[in-house]
């Protein structure tokens, strides 16, 4: 049986500070070098202070992953070297002596299977190394210490996974979950990364590292199914080391330095005192936690009675269920989940488009409320939600500028009527013998009134002319 | 100018204008030229101190809100991060380092408006008791500059007792602000753990150490405790003392209360002068009414063996942060790969340092940390439970601060375990976190010795009345330098 397993790494991008100062933990808007200072980068003297945010960040994580959470947390020491690493040592959590990470054993279940979680537990990231030059004559290696120290949690799953596709799906309830949560925005680049762990029916464990994206995470476990089958298929045994993902080759390879030898040191960090995370703590952040997804989701279908693949989509998005909150109303919601699912998706699908828009919930709100009072009809909607999102006008200010509100007045829509049976004389024949065929003409009156005309009102009026 | 003034003489005459800050500065810049040379107490001298004394004389004129130190001239080991100025720790490796941020505890004195009159040497990263393990030559013993001034913090010591200052800040690891204290006769506190800041404090070992003062009586230390201790906010160790005032009712006395004499520390390998000086300072508190009866304290046998265990695993963690890419000596990175670099970068650590490094990758290392590490930790905390139930029936805990004399220079260089063995009573208060302080007290042949009390956590303020109540029974020659 093939056994994959996983170690997440997601950032708290949320965080106002990073782990042990006060320098920001969103670093990706400073120039190089200009989110530091003498804690982040380690000078002599320097003490790390813990942002007791970000350990209540942490144990929500837990919490909504069902994890066991200690009483008490402690940190430790990784001690190796590396250039991205200002103290030559990493500030994390290890639960050999004791549970006391953030997180102890959980799961998450992906659609009826579920995966357990060992750990999680809450560290500092490294700075960015920076390679230039082209041949390894002339390579460089430059530091940004910008993100070192930014506040990470580790999750590590069992090696419960046994597909690719788990795997991929797995990754994106997970995202979808810490984004919920409102401790992380997982489509920030770099903010999530994972690790993975692979091992078939009779080999050693394998452990994949330096995987840019989900997308190739899923591709690095395939690739890596497919070279260890392989290999057993010609009796060669499988080592057990760690490769490292060739993005270019999109491949596999062997990392030459042995991680696995190294030796940590762990020991406790001195500097700072372990953390009681008493039980009034854990109600008051449990109380806090948003609606999980799946709770938004039932609520979507047997409240608003929003379609279940609907309420789906809908629910697992924060930004657009945070959208869906603020703009639905009682008698609206199934309209902006509409609007939200059927249009706005298409067009704000990347973080770039939604940051460069100018749409509101409020937009949304009056662009339902338009369609359900009949004030322009669905497919002006797509027209109004275009220049909405282009130039962030009011809604009715749009309306009447493109002139896309709906011809409801009664002698304007007679008028073109009248042309109409005027021109279709055998259409408004038919319409005796079949009834269906007056949707014809109604189509017709939308066609010269640019799709304006008021459905219901154009349908009344024309039964009253041409008396059927 | 009388030189030879305590701190709070100091003030006072500052105060009544008898003397000024500049001329006080000026002269202590004078003497430090004039002794220095001989002593080697410093590493730097801050050229400005004078002008700094000058500006305080002129806001004490003008009626202006002065701060408690009046311009007093203090002396900081050079492990103590002072902005803008270098901080090498006696260290090749740290040769070029200029601290971009000032310590809490100088962030405090500065607010107070002491003078910091230079940075002063000391074992390279602390680590020593002798100051002949400084990158830039040993400082000599005022007494007989033939001798070790004990270590690490020998600068503070000599510095404070040659009268190069009146007061200064050194670190005490395992024992290495009240063993140049005990061997340079001055008075040598460590407090507490977690009473003054660590932050901007270069780490050695930075589970046990802290900082402390080094000054000519007892009620100077509670001086300096007073304006340089409580919580902080940069140092999460740090407790809160609710602004205690340690000088108030310092001279309350000790009568009634219980002291227990450590008997593993005044065993074998003892000085005779020690044991006597040793017995002649428990009759003197009998006389001032405290009674006094030996305890056995097992663990202490231990203690030695698992302070350097500690000492150089953290050590060897804390000291990783030295390759030389951020900071630290003129050595080009070009042309090198990362690791054959740091590998080469860091062979700047002199022979003391190289050694601790090698032991503290070794002890904590996977398959070693059960026989060593671990085993290490387990002492302390047996120790810990040994003292504290120690505490339950003694006020105080008293035994010679180092069970030996000062030694000549170079006597025991080549010998680091006859060396690691005299920290034998001063490591226990560390290892416990427990407050501690040495008390000129003797002197045999010239060469001071110095009596250790030591108290149970946050009894500060108490150890401080024993401790001066010691001092007044001492009566002890002039530094004859």
């Amino acid at each position: 049986m093939t056994m994959i397993g996983l170690e997440i790494h997601c950032q708290l991008t949320n965080l106002n500070s990073k782990l042990f100062c006060s320098c920001k933990a969103n670093y990706r808007e400073f120039k190089i070098n200009e989110n530091i200072c003498p804690v982040c980068m380690g000078l002599p003297g320097s003490l790390p202070r813990l942002n007791q945010e970000a350990v209540k960040k942490a144990t929500i994580i837990a919490m909504a992953l069902n994890c066991t959470t200690p009483k008490k947390i402690a940190f430790f020491r990784k001690n190796y070297f590396y250039p991205d690493s200002p103290k030559n040592f990493q500030i994390t959590q290890l639960n050999i002596y004791g549970d006391t990470s953030v997180g102890g054993t959980g799961s998450v279940m992906i659609g009826n299977k579920k995966i357990r979680i060992t750990r999680i537990q809450l560290e500092e990231d490294p700075g960015r190394l920076i390679y230039e030059g082209s041949s390894s004559k002339n390579q460089i290696t430059l530091v940004d210490y910008n993100r070192a120290g930014t506040p990470l949690v580790e999750i590590v799953t069992e090696p419960d996974f046994e597909t690719p596709k788990e795997v991929r799906d797995f990754l994106n309830i997970l995202s979808d979950i810490l984004a919920n949560l409102g401790v992380a925005d997982p489509s920030l680049e770099g903010a999530m990364r994972a690790d993975a762990n692979v091992s078939i029916e009779g080999g050693k464990k394998v452990e994949i590292k330096n995987i840019g994206s989900f997308h190739d995470l899923e591709k690095a476990v395939h690739f890596e199914i497919t070279r260890q089958e392989s290999l057993h298929s010609r009796d060669i045994e499988i080592i057990q080391e760690t490769r490292h993902w060739d993005d270019k080759r999109k491949i596999t390879v062997s990392s030459r330095s042995k991680e696995e030898d190294l030796d940590y040191r762990y020991f406790l960090e001195g500097d700072i005192p372990w953390v009681t995370i008493d039980p009034d703590i854990k109600k008051k952040l449990q109380a806090e936690m948003p609606e999980s997804i799946s709770s938004k989701k039932e609520r979507y279908v047997s409240k608003y009675n929003i379609p279940e693949q609907v309420a789906d989509v809908l629910s697992s998005d924060k930004y657009y269920s945070d959208l869906f909150e603020e703009a639905h109303t009682e008698s609206n919601a199934k309209e902006v989940a509409n609007i939200i699912t059927t249009e706005l998706m298409g067009l704000v699908d990347t973080r770039e488009k939604r940051e460069a828009s100018k749409f509101t919930s409020t937009h949304l709100r009056d662009l339902a409320d338009a369609i359900q009072f009949g004030k322009v009809s669905r497919n002006s909607s797509k027209n109004a939600l275009h220049e909405i999102l282009k130039s962030g006008k009011d809604l009715s200010t749009i309306i009447s500028e493109l002139d896309l509100g709906n011809v409801s007045d009664v002698s304007e829509l007679s008028e073109i009527i009248t042309l109409v049976i005027s021109e279709e004389s055998q259409a408004v024949e038919q319409t005796k013998s079949n009834p269906q065929t007056i949707n014809y003409l109604v189509g017709k009156v939308m066609q010269k009134t640019k799709g304006k005309a008021d459905p219901g009102l154009t349908l009344d009026l024309l039964k009253k002319q041409i008396g059927v | 100018m009388n030189l030879k003034i305590s701190a709070l003489d100091y003030i006072q005459e500052v105060k009544i204008g008898n003397i000024s800050a500049e001329d006080f500065v000026a002269k202590t810049i004078e003497r430090i030229q004039s002794v220095d040379d001989k002593l080697h107490a410093f590493l730097s001298i801050n050229d400005k101190a004078v002008d700094q004394a000058r500006e305080i004389d002129k806001r004490i004129k003008s009626g202006k809100k002065i701060g408690n130190c009046f311009g007093m001239p203090i002396s900081i080991k050079d492990n103590i991060c002072i902005k803008d100025s270098k901080t090498t720790c006696a260290s090749k490796m740290l040769e070029n380092f200029i601290a971009p941020y000032d310590a809490t505890v100088i962030t405090k004195l500065k607010q107070q408006d002491a003078i910091f009159v230079g940075k002063v040497n000391m074992d390279e990263f602390a680590m020593g008791l002798s100051t002949e393990f400084s990158a830039y030559g040993p400082s000599k013993n005022p007494w007989n500059i033939e001798y070790v001034p004990g270590g690490s913090s020998g600068g503070s010591a000599v510095s404070v007792s040659a009268f190069e200052c009146i007061a200064s800040l050194g670190s005490d690891t395992g024992g290495s602000v009240r063993n140049p204290a005990s061997f340079c006769s001055t008075v040598g506190y460590k407090p507490t753990y977690g009473l003054i800041s660590r932050y901007g404090l270069i780490s050695y070992a930075n589970s046990i150490e802290q900082i402390g003062p080094l000054t000519r009586t007892v009620k100077d230390s509670a001086f300096m405790l007073n304006l340089i201790s409580g919580i902080d906010s940069n140092d999460n160790t740090t407790v809160d003392n609710k602004n205690e005032d340690y000088l108030s009712g310092i001279e309350s006395g000790i009568e009634g209360k219980k002291i227990g004499i450590i008997k593993e520390m005044i065993g074998d390998g003892i000085d005779p002068a020690v044991l006597s000086a040793t017995k002649d300072a428990i009759a003197k508190l009998e006389g001032l009414g405290a009674i006094c009866e030996e305890i056995s304290i097992d663990m202490v046998k231990y203690s030695v063996a698992a302070y350097y265990t500690i000492t150089a695993t953290e050590a060897g963690s804390n000291l990783a942060r030295y390759d030389n890419i951020r900071y630290g000596y003129d050595f080009p990175l070009e042309g090198y790969e990362f690791n054959s670099y740091i590998s080469k970068a860091r062979r700047n650590f002199g022979p003391e340092v190289t050694r601790r490094m090698i032991i503290g990758g070794f002890v904590p290392s996977a398959g070693h940390a059960g026989k060593y590490f671990l085993k290490a930790l387990k002492v302390k905390s047996k120790l810990t439970k040994e003292i504290n139930e120690a505490f339950k029936k003694f006020d105080f805990l008293i035994s010679p601060t180092v069970p030996i004399l000062p030694f000549k220079i170079g006597e025991k260089i080549d010998d680091p375990i006859s060396l690691f063995l005299v920290d034998i009573n001063t490591v226990t208060a560390n290892l416990t976190g427990k407050p501690a302080i040495s008390i000129p007290f003797s002197n045999s042949n010239g060469l001071p010795i110095g009596i250790q009390l030591m108290a149970d956590s946050m009894n500060d303020k108490s150890l401080l009345q024993a401790a001066y109540a010691l001092e007044q029974t001492v009566n002890l020659p002039e530094v004859p330098i």
